[in-house]
């Protein structure tokens, strides 16, 4: 659909394209070379059935390579991102792979000055992570010594020393010893020429990573959950921290050389925040963050090996992006689909609830003023509406809902009552709320006159077991008196 | 080092660029959302694709336009992603940026064989070429003055900046600090904050076409910082940082002009140098700040607990 309004007409759909941009595009990175290429009048095959096999089963070496490093950092940066999105700190990969940069072309300048050779891997990378480090550490200093904010110096941290690497890149490209290009590899990765020894080094990095982690798990979950509590245990806070992102710029270097600093923030944090909508319980979410990161790096990379002019790079964050917006709205934990669900549930039990108890409280006046026996009798529409806020309308919904689960039937057109199964619901309700309300007073000192909106926050959420509790704590089995006056105010504001 | 006219014009550019991001940069720092004009700078490379596709030309407006509409959709993304999803709201900028970032990328690729719109030259830019690309001359006397083109868009940019600051003053102070209190005042908070991203991306938008991505998130946040550790008003603060963001783009050019020669290289890139030299000053403030200072606390509680000691 999305292609053939392309096609129709660039111009007139730019501001559809950009609105429904983020939610497509997964659907974007295909449709995307063949809008363009009408566009622009360039031929465009579909891969044959033959390539798109050669690619699933990975023939290729340079396939292979590809889809199998791309899965291995996708795991373990999965797996670390978990930790960083936890912490609040997903944009520490962020900071840190650009304070990579001066790194880079320090240790190129003093490769070429003491062994006349700058690109050596070693030496790149160590100098990466010395400068990525630095920059992490002095994050966590300024937070630590100042008023600036974790934002604030993750920005700072991230502008000066992409900056200070700009420099020291704009005097190394003018050097006349060594050329110089190849730097910019480690801006803009070069995931498609990647070699064996590349890959070797992701997959012990990685390793390493998972190693750590397993091993550290039990001290990480306490940091990221509760950080004051590990502090007064007795745990090295600030060295556990130090660990943690040294893990983070482990995984961020190897990286940052392999499919450049795009993508590694994204593994980074994507995997991490897809996986949380999932679960909550922190091993099923490492597992899952770890696969999502190798899933969408699998594909991203197989996609990009099947069509031509297809960055690797770019299609791999698509994929987790994708992946992210499905867990987004389908997740089963915190999905938006899920929680807008049970939200929907409760507000109607709150609803049916608030309702039953209004017309049991109005009923038991009755019986007061006429010393009548607890019965069921009949109330009026009126007396119903004025004993709560509620509008007509919202009222009127909220018996026929009662009427569609037969706890209220109507009498004549301005008279209801419960019906049987209603009454004990009801009778049953305000009792929990008047149970809740007591022990509110007796046990929480809490006024009177407050009790009612307070009981009212929890009520809806007792359990059976909470409600025995509560009644062997208040050693009462039968209904209450209500701690307040019942409709008091509401009668004088109406 | 011999200074020449353009040298002026660079330094002239590079505070306008200061002036320019100041503004917004020293609400962001308060809202606690610098990240935001990295997320805006990296995703608006999408906008800038879309416009060359649909145009067809590299015409500065139009690019302009789509970058910054782009670049607001960031913030209204992030809004989304963590208000719907229950998102952290960096991990949520972070999705979106990167996502936005590789939407553009392969936009870029697919046009490759046209274009001459490099990532690169995003990221970095190039403030002395801009310097050059005159836009309008003119002479007092002898004197010939050649005003070039992003001096002028900068000066605009500054000045709409600094007029919305005046006149929302009130606005933009009582909702970031305390947004509820907005609310209750009938001041629409969300509002606000989408005025101040607007503010974010065209900022952004305008100075890295003529300086490079890389500063704007410099300028942005690190004299905001750097004012924050300075002074408790905000009326102060939005002052100081100007004023620091100008110095430093000054102390930049002469640091970029100066120190190459100094360790055996011909020259290196200004804006980077000026990124560094915004790092200098947050240095100093940091320690020495006279209220919020780190060494200047430490050495406060040291005389007070001495003090103490004494008349004890």
């Amino acid at each position: 659909m999305k292609s053939s309004r392309m096609k129709a007409g660039m111009g007139r759909v730019l501001g559809l394209l950009l609105a429904v941009v983020v939610p497509m595009q997964s659907g974007m990175a295909q449709s995307g070379p063949r809008s363009f290429s009408s566009l622009q009048d360039r031929g465009f095959d579909w891969p044959s059935f033959e390539s798109i096999w050669e690619v699933v089963t990975l023939q290729q070496y340079n396939t292979r390579l590809v889809v199998a490093s791309t899965f291995i950092l996708g795991l373990a940066s999965g797996l670390v991102g978990c930790f960083l999105l936890l912490r609040k700190r997903s944009l520490m990969g962020d900071a840190l792979s650009h304070a990579c940069l001066p790194g880079i072309g320090i240790a190129f300048i003093l490769g070429v000055t003491l062994f006349g050779e700058g690109k050596s891997l070693a030496v790149l990378l160590a100098g990466a992570s010395v400068t990525g480090l630095l920059g992490v550490g002095l994050v966590l200093l300024i937070r630590k010594t100042s008023r600036i904010k974790d934002d604030a110096a993750m920005g700072i941290v991230l502008s000066v020393f992409f900056g200070a690497g700009v420099a020291v890149l704009g005097m190394v490209q003018n050097m006349p010893s060594a050329s110089a290009a190849g730097l910019e590899y480690f801006i803009y990765g070069k995931t498609a020429s990647m070699i064996f020894r590349d890959f070797l080094l992701l997959s012990g990095v990685a390793v390493a990573a998972l190693i750590c982690s397993i091993l550290l798990l039990k001290e990480f979950t306490l940091l990221c959950f509760d950080e004051g509590f590990a502090r007064s245990q007795g745990w090295p806070v600030s060295l556990l921290d130090v660990l943690m992102l040294i893990l983070v710029a482990a995984v961020t270097v190897v990286g940052l050389q392999s499919v450049g600093l795009i993508l590694i923030i994204a593994f980074l944090i994507t995997p991490a925040a897809a996986a949380r909508f999932w679960t909550n319980d922190l091993r099923t979410m490492l597992i899952l963050s770890g696969v999502i990161g190798g899933v969408s790096g699998w594909l991203g990379a197989g996609v990009s090996a099947l069509l031509p002019r297809l960055p690797a790079g770019a299609v791999i964050v698509l994929m987790a992006a994708a992946i992210f917006f499905f867990s987004m709205i389908f997740g089963a934990s915190r999905g938006i689909l899920r929680r807008s669900m049970s939200m929907r549930r409760l507000k109607r039990k709150v609803g049916r609830q608030h309702l039953l108890r209004a017309v049991f409280e109005i009923q038991e006046k009755t019986w007061k003023e006429e010393s009548l026996r607890p019965a069921n009798v009949d109330i009026s529409y009126d007396q119903l509406l004025h004993h709560r806020t509620w509008s007509p309308r919202q009222l009127k919904k909220l018996v026929k809902r009662a009427q569609g689960e037969d706890h209220i039937e109507w009498v004549d057109w301005r008279t209801l009552r419960l019906s049987e199964s209603g009454f004990g619901e009801a009778y049953r309700t305000t009792r929990n709320h008047r149970l809740w309300e007591i022990f509110l007073f007796t046990h929480a000192d809490i006024a009177a006159s407050h009790v009612d909106r307070d009981a009212d926050s929890v009520e809806h959420l007792l359990s059976t077991e909470m409600v025995r509790e509560l009644e062997s704590k208040l050693k009462m089995a039968s209904m209450p008196e209500s701690p307040h006056e019942i409709g008091i105010s509401r009668k004088e504001a109406v | 080092m011999i200074w020449y006219s353009i040298d002026t014009w660079i330094v002239i550019i590079g505070a306008l660029t200061a002036i320019a991001c100041a503004l917004p940069g020293s609400f962001l720092v308060l809202r606690q959302m610098s990240m935001m004009g990295d997320a805006i700078s990296h995703a608006v490379l999408p906008g800038l694709a879309i416009a060359f596709l649909v145009t067809g030309a590299r015409a500065s407006l139009s690019m302009f336009v789509g970058a910054a509409v782009v670049g607001v959709l960031t913030a209204v993304f992030t809004q989304w992603i963590s208000s719907w999803g229950k998102v952290d709201r960096g991990a949520s900028m972070g999705i979106v940026f990167t996502t936005l970032f590789a939407i553009g990328l392969l936009l870029i690729v697919q046009a490759a064989d046209h274009v001459d719109l490099d990532p690169g030259c995003v990221l970095y830019g190039s403030i002395e070429v801009a310097a050059w690309d005159t836009a309008w001359t003119f002479s007092i006397g002898d004197l010939l003055v050649e005003v070039p083109r992003s001096a002028i868009v900068l000066g605009i940019v500054s000045l709409l900046n600094l007029f919305i600051v005046i006149a929302f003053f009130k606005e933009l102070r009582i909702s970031s600090f305390d947004p509820d209190l907005a609310t209750t005042q009938g001041i629409n908070a969300q509002w606000m904050h989408y005025l101040l991203m607007t503010q974010v991306a065209v900022t952004t938008v305008a100075a890295f076409e003529a300086v490079g991505s890389i500063i704007v998130i410099a300028m942005l946040v690190t004299p905001a910082a750097t004012a924050h550790l300075l002074t408790d008003r905000l009326g102060l603060m939005l002052i100081l940082a100007s004023i620091i963001g100008a110095l430093s783009a000054l102390i930049g050019h002469l640091l970029a002009l100066v120190v190459p020669p100094l360790i055996g290289f011909e020259s290196t890139t200004t804006t980077g140098m000026m990124a560094v030299a915004t790092g200098l000053f947050f240095l100093l403030a940091w320690l020495f700040a006279p209220r919020y200072g780190w060494i200047t606390r430490v050495l406060f509680k040291r005389s007070v607990v001495s003090a103490e000691a004494e008349g004890s």
